[in-house]
Protein backbone atom coordinates (compact mmCIF):
# COMPACT_ATOMS: atom_id res chain seq x y z
CA UNK A 1 0.00 0.00 0.00
CA UNK A 2 1.25 3.60 -0.70
CA UNK A 3 2.34 5.97 2.20
CA UNK A 4 -0.54 8.16 1.33
CA UNK A 5 -2.91 5.18 2.28
CA UNK A 6 -0.64 4.03 5.33
CA UNK A 7 0.30 8.28 6.62
CA UNK A 8 -3.62 9.04 7.29
CA UNK A 9 -4.67 11.88 9.60
CA UNK A 10 -5.87 9.26 11.97
CA UNK A 11 -2.67 7.16 12.15
CA UNK A 12 -0.45 10.12 12.39
CA UNK A 13 -2.96 11.83 15.17
CA UNK A 14 -2.42 8.85 17.49
CA UNK A 15 0.95 8.83 16.67
CA UNK A 16 1.43 12.54 17.91
CA UNK A 17 -1.15 12.45 20.63
CA UNK A 18 -1.44 8.78 21.47
CA UNK A 19 -4.46 8.03 23.74
CA UNK A 20 -4.07 5.49 26.75
CA UNK A 21 -0.39 6.46 27.05
CA UNK A 22 1.53 5.99 30.42
CA UNK A 23 1.66 3.55 33.38
CA UNK A 24 -0.12 1.69 35.56
CA UNK A 25 0.67 1.57 39.35
CA UNK A 26 1.07 -2.42 40.86
CA UNK A 27 -0.65 -3.83 37.33
CA UNK A 28 -2.18 -7.48 37.16
CA UNK A 29 0.07 -7.46 33.76
CA UNK A 30 2.88 -5.56 32.72
CA UNK A 31 4.65 -6.81 29.60
CA UNK A 32 7.32 -5.54 27.57
CA UNK A 33 9.05 -6.18 23.84
CA UNK A 34 11.15 -4.83 20.93
CA UNK A 35 11.48 -5.55 17.97
CA UNK A 36 15.42 -6.17 17.34
CA UNK A 37 15.77 -5.30 13.80
CA UNK A 38 14.40 -1.81 14.45
CA UNK A 39 14.53 -1.34 18.06
CA UNK A 40 10.83 -0.24 18.76
CA UNK A 41 9.95 -0.66 22.28
CA UNK A 42 6.42 -1.41 23.73
CA UNK A 43 5.48 -1.85 27.75
CA UNK A 44 1.78 -2.74 27.92
CA UNK A 45 0.14 -2.69 31.63
CA UNK A 46 -3.39 -3.47 32.44
CA UNK A 47 -5.36 -4.02 35.41
CA UNK A 48 -8.06 -7.10 35.11
CA UNK A 49 -11.43 -6.92 37.17
CA UNK A 50 -14.26 -9.12 37.00
CA UNK A 51 -13.33 -10.92 34.14
CA UNK A 52 -12.71 -7.27 32.18
CA UNK A 53 -10.01 -4.77 31.31
CA UNK A 54 -10.60 -2.40 33.80
CA UNK A 55 -8.06 -0.20 32.53
CA UNK A 56 -4.98 -0.28 30.05
CA UNK A 57 -1.81 1.88 29.53
CA UNK A 58 1.10 1.52 27.09
CA UNK A 59 4.43 3.45 26.84
CA UNK A 60 7.14 2.85 23.68
CA UNK A 61 9.31 4.53 21.18
CA UNK A 62 8.58 3.79 17.52
CA UNK A 63 7.27 4.07 14.29
CA UNK A 64 3.93 5.85 13.79
CA UNK A 65 2.61 2.61 13.05
CA UNK A 66 3.54 0.66 15.91
CA UNK A 67 2.37 3.45 18.17
CA UNK A 68 -0.72 4.64 16.23
CA UNK A 69 -1.10 0.68 16.80
CA UNK A 70 -0.73 0.19 20.31
CA UNK A 71 -2.83 3.14 21.32
CA UNK A 72 -5.72 2.21 19.04
CA UNK A 73 -5.25 -1.45 20.69
CA UNK A 74 -5.84 0.07 24.11
CA UNK A 75 -9.03 1.30 23.19
CA UNK A 76 -9.87 -1.13 22.03
CA UNK A 77 -9.96 -3.25 24.64
CA UNK A 78 -10.56 -1.37 27.17
CA UNK A 79 -13.67 -2.32 29.05
CA UNK A 80 -13.65 -5.29 27.45
CA UNK A 81 -14.51 -9.12 28.23
CA UNK A 82 -10.83 -10.91 28.76
CA UNK A 83 -12.68 -13.84 26.68
CA UNK A 84 -12.81 -11.09 23.96
CA UNK A 85 -9.14 -9.98 24.67
CA UNK A 86 -7.82 -13.34 24.59
CA UNK A 87 -9.42 -14.18 21.31
CA UNK A 88 -8.05 -11.06 19.25
CA UNK A 89 -6.49 -12.01 16.04
CA UNK A 90 -3.88 -10.48 13.73
CA UNK A 91 -6.56 -9.47 11.22
CA UNK A 92 -8.82 -7.47 13.91
CA UNK A 93 -5.68 -5.30 14.80
CA UNK A 94 -4.85 -4.76 11.14
CA UNK A 95 -8.60 -4.02 10.61
CA UNK A 96 -8.21 -1.86 13.47
CA UNK A 97 -5.74 0.48 11.81
CA UNK A 98 -7.08 0.25 8.31
CA UNK A 99 -3.67 -0.99 7.28
CA UNK A 100 -4.27 -4.28 5.33
CA UNK A 101 -1.50 -4.59 2.63
CA UNK A 102 1.86 -3.70 4.81
CA UNK A 103 4.74 -5.23 3.45
CA UNK A 104 6.94 -8.22 5.61
CA UNK A 105 8.64 -5.56 6.88
CA UNK A 106 6.04 -3.19 7.98
CA UNK A 107 3.59 -5.70 9.09
CA UNK A 108 5.93 -6.31 12.29
CA UNK A 109 5.53 -2.49 13.24
CA UNK A 110 2.03 -3.08 12.99
CA UNK A 111 1.63 -6.25 15.21
CA UNK A 112 4.11 -5.43 17.86
CA UNK A 113 1.19 -4.20 20.17
CA UNK A 114 -0.69 -7.77 19.70
CA UNK A 115 2.64 -9.57 20.41
CA UNK A 116 2.74 -7.82 24.01
CA UNK A 117 -0.30 -8.24 24.68
CA UNK A 118 -0.34 -11.96 24.15
CA UNK A 119 2.46 -12.41 25.65
CA UNK A 120 1.63 -10.47 28.83
CA UNK A 121 -1.85 -12.71 28.34
CA UNK A 122 0.51 -15.76 28.73
CA UNK A 123 2.26 -14.64 31.50
CA UNK A 124 -0.70 -13.65 33.63
CA UNK A 125 -2.77 -17.01 32.39
CA UNK A 126 0.17 -18.61 34.00
CA UNK A 127 1.07 -17.10 37.13
CA UNK A 128 -2.16 -15.72 38.27
CA UNK A 129 -4.83 -17.73 37.33
CA UNK A 130 -2.66 -20.89 36.78
CA UNK A 131 -4.49 -21.68 33.23
CA UNK A 132 -1.53 -23.58 31.47
CA UNK A 133 -4.18 -24.60 28.45
CA UNK A 134 -5.43 -21.61 27.94
CA UNK A 135 -2.08 -20.09 28.04
CA UNK A 136 -0.32 -22.89 26.02
CA UNK A 137 -3.15 -22.10 23.15
CA UNK A 138 -2.08 -18.09 23.26
CA UNK A 139 0.98 -18.92 23.01
CA UNK A 140 0.56 -21.30 20.20
CA UNK A 141 -1.99 -18.20 18.24
CA UNK A 142 0.61 -15.85 19.20
CA UNK A 143 3.45 -17.85 17.41
CA UNK A 144 2.46 -17.13 14.37
CA UNK A 145 2.68 -13.26 14.39
CA UNK A 146 5.64 -12.38 13.29
CA UNK B 1 26.29 17.68 -13.90
CA UNK B 2 28.81 15.23 -12.43
CA UNK B 3 31.51 15.06 -9.54
CA UNK B 4 34.69 16.13 -11.67
CA UNK B 5 36.80 13.06 -10.71
CA UNK B 6 35.17 9.99 -11.89
CA UNK B 7 33.11 9.25 -15.44
CA UNK B 8 30.68 8.00 -13.62
CA UNK B 9 28.94 7.24 -16.65
CA UNK B 10 31.03 4.54 -17.84
CA UNK B 11 31.38 3.57 -13.70
CA UNK B 12 27.54 3.42 -13.73
CA UNK B 13 27.33 0.74 -17.17
CA UNK B 14 29.42 -1.43 -15.27
CA UNK B 15 26.45 -1.78 -12.65
CA UNK B 16 23.87 -4.08 -14.30
CA UNK B 17 21.91 -3.93 -10.94
CA UNK B 18 21.86 0.06 -11.39
CA UNK B 19 19.52 -0.17 -14.59
CA UNK B 20 16.81 -1.83 -12.80
CA UNK B 21 13.65 0.18 -12.03
CA UNK B 22 11.79 -0.60 -8.28
CA UNK B 23 8.03 0.01 -7.52
CA UNK B 24 7.39 -0.42 -11.38
CA UNK B 25 8.75 2.43 -13.10
CA UNK B 26 11.17 4.65 -10.33
CA UNK B 27 14.96 4.39 -11.37
CA UNK B 28 16.87 2.82 -8.23
CA UNK B 29 19.08 5.42 -6.10
CA UNK B 30 20.76 3.34 -4.31
CA UNK B 31 21.60 4.96 -0.80
CA UNK B 32 22.65 1.75 1.37
CA UNK B 33 26.13 1.48 0.82
CA UNK B 34 27.81 1.52 4.14
CA UNK B 35 25.21 -2.10 4.63
CA UNK B 36 26.82 -3.00 1.03
CA UNK B 37 27.67 -2.18 -1.89
CA UNK B 38 26.62 -3.07 -5.26
CA UNK B 39 28.40 -5.02 -7.51
CA UNK B 40 30.18 -4.28 -11.39
CA UNK B 41 30.00 -6.86 -14.05
CA UNK B 42 33.39 -7.51 -13.73
CA UNK B 43 33.12 -8.98 -10.29
CA UNK B 44 30.56 -11.09 -11.03
CA UNK B 45 31.78 -12.71 -13.76
CA UNK B 46 35.01 -13.69 -12.05
CA UNK B 47 33.21 -15.38 -9.80
CA UNK B 48 30.98 -16.95 -12.62
CA UNK B 49 34.33 -17.93 -14.54
CA UNK B 50 35.28 -19.81 -11.43
CA UNK B 51 32.33 -22.11 -11.51
CA UNK B 52 31.88 -22.18 -15.44
CA UNK B 53 35.73 -23.01 -16.09
CA UNK B 54 37.78 -24.08 -13.49
CA UNK B 55 35.89 -24.85 -9.95
CA UNK B 56 37.77 -27.02 -7.79
CA UNK B 57 38.98 -27.42 -4.18
CA UNK B 58 42.50 -25.68 -3.32
CA UNK B 59 45.80 -26.09 -2.21
CA UNK B 60 46.38 -29.85 -2.24
CA UNK B 61 45.07 -31.41 -5.14
CA UNK B 62 47.74 -31.71 -8.51
CA UNK B 63 45.20 -31.88 -10.95
CA UNK B 64 45.45 -29.05 -13.28
CA UNK B 65 41.48 -27.11 -11.85
CA UNK B 66 43.05 -27.35 -8.54
CA UNK B 67 45.82 -25.54 -9.63
CA UNK B 68 44.37 -22.76 -11.75
CA UNK B 69 41.91 -22.38 -8.53
CA UNK B 70 44.41 -22.21 -6.20
CA UNK B 71 46.61 -19.78 -7.94
CA UNK B 72 43.27 -17.68 -8.24
CA UNK B 73 42.71 -17.19 -4.96
CA UNK B 74 46.26 -16.84 -3.47
CA UNK B 75 46.36 -14.01 -5.99
CA UNK B 76 43.92 -12.03 -4.58
CA UNK B 77 45.69 -12.40 -1.10
CA UNK B 78 48.58 -10.67 -2.64
CA UNK B 79 46.63 -8.13 -4.27
CA UNK B 80 44.84 -7.14 -0.84
CA UNK B 81 48.56 -7.22 0.32
CA UNK B 82 49.10 -4.42 -1.65
CA UNK B 83 45.87 -2.82 -1.19
CA UNK B 84 46.40 -1.89 2.17
CA UNK B 85 50.45 -1.64 1.62
CA UNK B 86 51.25 -4.92 3.81
CA UNK B 87 55.11 -6.26 3.84
CA UNK B 88 53.76 -10.09 4.27
CA UNK B 89 50.94 -11.58 2.38
CA UNK B 90 50.89 -14.28 5.27
CA UNK B 91 49.83 -11.82 7.48
CA UNK B 92 46.42 -12.22 5.74
CA UNK B 93 43.84 -14.03 6.77
CA UNK B 94 40.67 -14.72 5.24
CA UNK B 95 37.32 -14.74 6.80
CA UNK B 96 33.91 -14.35 6.28
CA UNK B 97 33.71 -10.74 7.19
CA UNK B 98 34.65 -7.71 9.09
CA UNK B 99 32.66 -9.30 12.41
CA UNK B 100 34.64 -12.80 12.23
CA UNK B 101 37.89 -11.51 12.21
CA UNK B 102 37.14 -9.32 15.40
CA UNK B 103 35.24 -12.59 16.77
CA UNK B 104 38.86 -14.30 15.85
CA UNK B 105 40.67 -11.76 17.89
CA UNK B 106 38.56 -11.57 20.47
CA UNK B 107 39.01 -15.53 20.91
CA UNK B 108 42.45 -16.42 19.56
CA UNK B 109 44.80 -13.69 21.19
CA UNK B 110 41.85 -12.23 23.73
CA UNK B 111 41.60 -15.40 25.64
CA UNK B 112 45.30 -16.00 26.04
CA UNK B 113 46.39 -12.31 26.84
CA UNK B 114 43.16 -10.72 28.65
CA UNK B 115 43.29 -11.63 32.45
CA UNK B 116 41.22 -10.72 35.64
CA UNK B 117 40.47 -6.93 36.18
CA UNK B 118 42.36 -6.27 32.54
CA UNK B 119 40.86 -3.28 30.98
CA UNK B 120 39.64 -3.46 27.25
CA UNK B 121 38.92 0.00 25.49
CA UNK B 122 36.47 0.37 22.53
CA UNK B 123 34.35 3.62 21.94
CA UNK B 124 31.22 4.55 21.99
CA UNK B 125 30.30 4.98 17.96
CA UNK B 126 31.58 1.18 17.26
CA UNK B 127 29.35 -1.59 15.21
CA UNK B 128 27.93 -4.11 17.49
CA UNK B 129 30.74 -6.34 16.24
CA UNK B 130 33.22 -4.30 17.57
CA UNK B 131 31.80 -4.67 20.94
CA UNK B 132 29.86 -7.22 21.91
CA UNK B 133 32.89 -10.19 20.99
CA UNK B 134 34.37 -7.68 23.61
CA UNK B 135 31.89 -7.78 25.89
CA UNK B 136 31.68 -11.43 26.11
CA UNK B 137 35.86 -12.02 26.37
CA UNK B 138 35.35 -9.58 29.24
CA UNK B 139 32.88 -11.06 31.14
CA UNK B 140 34.28 -14.79 30.50
CA UNK B 141 37.62 -13.73 31.92
CA UNK B 142 36.58 -10.87 34.51
CA UNK B 143 38.16 -7.95 32.72
CA UNK B 144 36.44 -4.25 32.35
CA UNK B 145 35.05 -2.69 29.28
CA UNK B 146 35.67 0.85 28.82
CA UNK B 147 34.42 3.50 26.56
CA UNK B 148 35.98 6.13 24.85
CA UNK B 149 33.32 8.77 24.61
CA UNK B 150 31.72 10.93 21.71
CA UNK B 151 31.81 14.61 21.91
CA UNK B 152 29.14 16.58 20.42
CA UNK B 153 30.95 17.07 16.95
CA UNK B 154 30.57 13.53 16.45
CA UNK B 155 34.18 13.09 17.09
CA UNK B 156 36.32 10.67 19.62
CA UNK B 157 37.11 11.80 22.99
CA UNK B 158 40.53 10.86 23.54
CA UNK B 159 41.17 12.46 27.11
CA UNK B 160 39.48 9.30 27.92
CA UNK B 161 41.73 7.10 26.30
CA UNK B 162 44.35 8.95 28.05
CA UNK B 163 42.73 8.42 31.50
CA UNK B 164 42.54 4.19 30.89
CA UNK B 165 45.91 4.42 29.61
CA UNK B 166 47.03 5.89 32.82
CA UNK B 167 45.38 2.40 34.69
CA UNK B 168 48.35 0.70 33.85
CA UNK B 169 45.38 -2.27 33.12
CA UNK B 170 44.57 -1.59 29.64
CA UNK B 171 45.57 -4.60 26.90
CA UNK B 172 43.59 -3.66 23.84
CA UNK B 173 41.39 -0.88 22.14
CA UNK B 174 39.71 -1.56 19.54
CA UNK B 175 37.85 1.20 17.34
CA UNK B 176 36.62 2.06 14.38
CA UNK B 177 38.61 3.57 11.34
CA UNK B 178 35.39 5.11 10.42
CA UNK B 179 32.17 5.25 11.99
CA UNK B 180 29.38 3.66 9.99
CA UNK B 181 26.79 6.04 11.38
CA UNK B 182 28.20 9.45 11.96
CA UNK B 183 30.55 8.82 9.44
CA UNK B 184 33.32 10.39 11.12
CA UNK B 185 37.34 9.64 10.43
CA UNK B 186 38.89 8.64 13.27
CA UNK B 187 42.05 9.89 14.13
CA UNK B 188 43.91 5.99 13.90
CA UNK B 189 47.45 7.16 13.90
CA UNK B 190 47.21 9.29 17.07
CA UNK B 191 45.33 6.49 18.73
CA UNK B 192 47.78 4.17 17.60
CA UNK B 193 50.80 6.31 18.64
CA UNK B 194 48.89 7.16 22.46
CA UNK B 195 48.56 3.20 22.77
CA UNK B 196 52.21 2.36 21.77
CA UNK B 197 53.94 4.53 24.49
CA UNK B 198 52.12 2.15 26.93
CA UNK B 199 52.89 -0.82 24.89
CA UNK B 200 49.16 -1.40 24.19
CA UNK B 201 47.62 -3.47 21.35
CA UNK B 202 45.18 -2.11 19.29
CA UNK B 203 42.85 -3.30 16.80
CA UNK B 204 41.51 -0.73 14.24
CA UNK B 205 37.92 -2.03 12.31
CA UNK B 206 38.43 -1.02 8.81
CA UNK B 207 34.71 -1.92 7.34
CA UNK B 208 33.83 1.98 6.59
CA UNK B 209 37.83 3.25 6.07
CA UNK B 210 38.92 0.88 3.13
CA UNK B 211 36.56 0.95 1.00
CA UNK B 212 36.40 4.50 0.95
CA UNK B 213 39.87 5.94 1.59
CA UNK B 214 43.65 5.02 1.51
CA UNK B 215 44.67 3.05 3.69
CA UNK B 216 48.27 2.01 4.53
CA UNK B 217 48.72 -0.26 7.49
CA UNK B 218 52.66 0.23 7.63
CA UNK B 219 51.78 3.66 8.32
CA UNK B 220 49.28 3.24 10.65
CA UNK B 221 51.26 0.69 12.52
CA UNK B 222 48.16 -1.26 14.17
CA UNK B 223 48.27 -4.42 15.13
CA UNK B 224 45.12 -6.15 14.04
CA UNK B 225 42.95 -5.01 11.47
CA UNK B 226 39.62 -6.03 9.73
CA UNK B 227 37.57 -5.36 6.69
CA UNK B 228 34.67 -7.18 4.70
CA UNK B 229 34.67 -7.27 0.50
CA UNK B 230 31.25 -6.68 0.15
CA UNK B 231 31.58 -3.32 1.33
CA UNK B 232 33.72 -2.66 -1.68
CA UNK B 233 32.44 -4.00 -4.39
CA UNK B 234 33.09 -6.94 -3.66
CA UNK B 235 30.81 -10.22 -2.80
CA UNK B 236 29.32 -11.12 0.90
CA UNK B 237 31.32 -13.84 2.88
CA UNK B 238 34.28 -12.64 2.18
CA UNK B 239 36.86 -10.74 4.55
CA UNK B 240 40.19 -10.16 6.04
CA UNK B 241 41.59 -10.16 9.27
CA UNK B 242 45.60 -8.32 9.18
CA UNK B 243 47.81 -9.10 12.05
CA UNK B 244 50.90 -9.02 12.89
CA UNK B 245 52.92 -11.66 12.38
CA UNK B 246 54.32 -12.50 15.81
CA UNK B 247 51.13 -12.20 17.22
CA UNK B 248 49.57 -15.00 14.60
CA UNK B 249 52.32 -17.29 15.17
CA UNK B 250 52.08 -17.22 19.06
CA UNK B 251 47.68 -17.48 18.83
CA UNK B 252 45.99 -21.15 19.13
CA UNK B 253 43.45 -21.42 15.75
CA UNK B 254 40.33 -20.45 16.49
CA UNK B 255 38.95 -23.53 14.12
CA UNK B 256 40.53 -26.69 13.82
CA UNK B 257 39.99 -29.04 10.95
CA UNK B 258 41.42 -29.32 7.38
CA UNK B 259 43.95 -27.05 5.88
CA UNK B 260 44.81 -26.01 8.92
CA UNK B 261 47.26 -28.41 10.22
CA UNK B 262 50.67 -29.73 9.17
CA UNK B 263 50.33 -33.20 11.02
CA UNK B 264 47.64 -34.83 12.47
CA UNK B 265 47.69 -37.97 15.46
CA UNK B 266 45.17 -39.62 17.37
CA UNK B 267 46.45 -36.71 20.21
CA UNK B 268 48.22 -34.30 18.86
CA UNK B 269 48.46 -32.17 16.09
CA UNK B 270 50.62 -29.10 14.86
CA UNK B 271 49.84 -26.31 13.31
CA UNK B 272 49.77 -25.44 9.48
CA UNK B 273 52.26 -22.16 8.78
CA UNK B 274 50.45 -18.63 8.82
CA UNK B 275 48.33 -18.14 6.60
CA UNK B 276 46.47 -21.32 6.39
CA UNK B 277 46.57 -21.81 10.08
CA UNK B 278 43.61 -19.93 10.22
CA UNK B 279 41.83 -20.83 7.27
CA UNK B 280 40.38 -24.27 8.58
CA UNK B 281 38.29 -25.81 6.59
CA UNK B 282 37.48 -25.76 2.17
CA UNK B 283 37.00 -21.70 1.92
CA UNK B 284 35.04 -19.41 -0.01
CA UNK B 285 36.96 -20.18 -2.73
CA UNK B 286 34.66 -18.07 -5.52
CA UNK B 287 34.21 -15.09 -3.53
CA UNK B 288 37.77 -14.56 -2.80
CA UNK B 289 38.55 -14.96 -6.42
CA UNK B 290 35.39 -12.42 -7.21
CA UNK B 291 37.05 -10.06 -4.60
CA UNK B 292 40.21 -9.39 -6.42
CA UNK B 293 38.26 -8.11 -9.32
CA UNK B 294 36.75 -5.58 -7.28
CA UNK B 295 40.31 -4.64 -5.54
CA UNK B 296 41.35 -4.12 -9.98
CA UNK B 297 38.10 -2.30 -10.09
CA UNK B 298 38.69 0.48 -7.35
CA UNK B 299 42.56 0.56 -8.12
CA UNK B 300 41.98 1.62 -11.59
CA UNK B 301 39.82 4.25 -10.63
CA UNK B 302 42.20 5.06 -7.69
CA UNK B 303 41.58 5.64 -4.34
CA UNK B 304 42.17 8.81 -4.60
CA UNK B 305 39.57 9.66 -6.72
CA UNK B 306 36.98 7.72 -4.96
CA UNK B 307 37.27 9.77 -1.90
CA UNK B 308 37.64 12.76 -3.75
CA UNK B 309 33.80 11.66 -5.32
CA UNK B 310 32.88 11.02 -2.34
CA UNK B 311 33.81 14.24 -0.12
CA UNK B 312 32.04 16.35 -3.12
CA UNK B 313 29.07 14.71 -2.93
CA UNK B 314 28.44 14.79 0.69
CA UNK B 315 29.12 18.52 0.10
CA UNK B 316 26.63 18.76 -1.89
CA UNK B 317 23.98 16.32 -0.06
CA UNK B 318 25.09 18.59 3.55
CA UNK B 319 24.35 21.86 2.15
CA UNK B 320 21.23 20.66 0.38
CA UNK B 321 19.92 18.85 3.53
CA UNK B 322 20.49 21.42 5.58
CA UNK B 323 18.49 23.97 3.88
CA UNK B 324 15.97 21.57 5.14
CA UNK B 325 13.44 22.94 7.98
CA UNK B 326 13.08 20.55 10.60
CA UNK B 327 15.99 18.28 10.04
CA UNK B 328 19.39 17.04 12.30
CA UNK B 329 22.22 15.95 10.69
CA UNK B 330 24.88 13.98 12.77
CA UNK B 331 28.48 13.45 12.52
CA UNK B 332 30.99 16.25 11.76
CA UNK B 333 30.19 19.24 9.67
CA UNK B 334 34.10 19.23 7.54
CA UNK B 335 33.79 16.84 4.97
CA UNK B 336 37.44 16.37 5.75
CA UNK B 337 36.67 14.94 8.80
CA UNK B 338 33.70 12.23 7.34
CA UNK B 339 32.96 9.68 5.02
CA UNK B 340 30.35 9.47 2.72
CA UNK B 341 27.68 8.30 5.59
CA UNK B 342 25.09 11.19 6.33
CA UNK B 343 22.81 10.01 9.39
CA UNK B 344 19.88 12.22 10.18
CA UNK B 345 16.26 12.98 11.48
CA UNK B 346 13.44 14.96 9.94
CA UNK B 347 10.71 16.35 12.29
CA UNK B 348 9.37 13.91 14.33
CA UNK B 349 8.78 11.19 11.14
CA UNK B 350 10.70 8.08 12.74
CA UNK B 351 13.13 6.85 10.39
CA UNK B 352 11.60 3.37 9.42
CA UNK B 353 8.28 5.52 7.93
CA UNK B 354 10.63 7.88 6.23
CA UNK B 355 12.49 5.11 5.25
CA UNK B 356 9.36 3.50 3.41
CA UNK B 357 7.80 7.01 2.15
CA UNK B 358 10.99 7.76 0.06
CA UNK B 359 11.07 4.02 -1.10
CA UNK B 360 8.33 4.72 -2.75
CA UNK B 361 10.61 7.06 -4.41
CA UNK B 362 13.09 4.01 -5.46
CA UNK B 363 15.75 5.56 -2.82
CA UNK B 364 17.33 2.83 -0.60
CA UNK B 365 18.31 4.19 2.98
CA UNK B 366 18.93 2.78 6.31
CA UNK B 367 16.62 3.22 9.21
CA UNK B 368 17.12 2.31 12.87
CA UNK B 369 19.95 1.82 15.01
CA UNK B 370 22.69 0.63 12.63
CA UNK B 371 23.71 -2.03 15.15
CA UNK B 372 25.10 1.12 17.30
CA UNK B 373 22.92 0.93 19.67
CA UNK B 374 25.89 2.24 22.17
CA UNK B 375 25.68 5.28 20.11
CA UNK B 376 21.72 5.81 19.86
CA UNK B 377 21.68 6.21 23.72
CA UNK B 378 24.68 8.72 23.29
CA UNK B 379 22.64 10.47 20.97
CA UNK B 380 19.46 9.93 23.00
CA UNK B 381 17.32 8.88 19.99
CA UNK B 382 16.18 5.34 19.31
CA UNK B 383 17.15 5.65 15.74
CA UNK B 384 18.41 7.45 12.61
CA UNK B 385 18.11 7.48 9.07
CA UNK B 386 21.17 6.78 7.06
CA UNK B 387 21.93 7.55 3.28
CA UNK B 388 25.36 6.76 2.39
CA UNK B 389 27.01 6.93 -1.00
CA UNK B 390 29.96 4.94 -3.17
CA UNK B 391 31.94 5.77 -6.44
CA UNK B 392 28.32 5.49 -8.72
CA UNK B 393 26.40 8.03 -6.93
CA UNK B 394 25.56 11.12 -8.48
CA UNK B 395 24.18 14.98 -7.36
CA UNK B 396 20.95 14.20 -9.34
CA UNK B 397 20.43 11.36 -6.96
CA UNK B 398 21.06 13.63 -4.07
CA UNK B 399 18.45 15.86 -6.05
CA UNK B 400 15.96 12.64 -6.23
CA UNK B 401 16.32 12.17 -2.19
CA UNK B 402 15.94 15.95 -1.37
CA UNK B 403 12.54 16.29 -3.00
CA UNK B 404 11.43 12.92 -1.75
CA UNK B 405 12.29 14.16 2.11
CA UNK B 406 9.79 17.12 1.13
CA UNK B 407 7.19 14.80 0.13
CA UNK B 408 7.80 12.99 3.38
CA UNK B 409 7.08 16.11 5.61
CA UNK B 410 4.00 16.98 3.13
CA UNK B 411 2.79 13.79 4.39
CA UNK B 412 3.49 14.02 7.82
CA UNK B 413 1.79 17.48 7.42
CA UNK B 414 5.40 19.17 8.96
Amino acid sequence: MSSADIYREIILDYYRNPRNYGKIQDPDIAQRDSNPLCGDELEMHLNIKDDKVADVKFTGKGCAISQASASMLTELILGKDFEYVKKLTKEDILDNLGLHDLGPARIKCALLSLKVLKSGLYSYLVDKLHDTASADKIKEESSGLY
Amino acid sequence: MQTSFINIENIRNDFPILKRMVHKNKPLVYFDNAATTQKPIQVIEAISNYYLNYNSNIHRAVHELAEEATLAYEATRDKIAKFINVKNREEIIFVRGTTEAINLVAYAWGRQNINKDDIIVTTEYEHHSNIVPWQLLAKEKGAKLEYIGVDDNGELILDHLDAYLKTGKVKIVAFSQMSNVLGTITNSEEIVKRCKAYGVRVLIDGAQSVPHLKVDLQKLDCDFFAFSAHKMLGPTGVGVLWAKKELLQEMVPFNGGGDMIREVHKYETTWNDLPYKFEAGTPNIADVIGFAAALDYLNNIGMDKVREHEMELTKYALDKLSQIKGIVLYGPKDVAKRGGVISFNLGDIHPHDLATIIDEDGIAIRSGHHCAQVLMERLDVSATSRASFYIYNTKEEVDVFIRSLNRAKELFKL
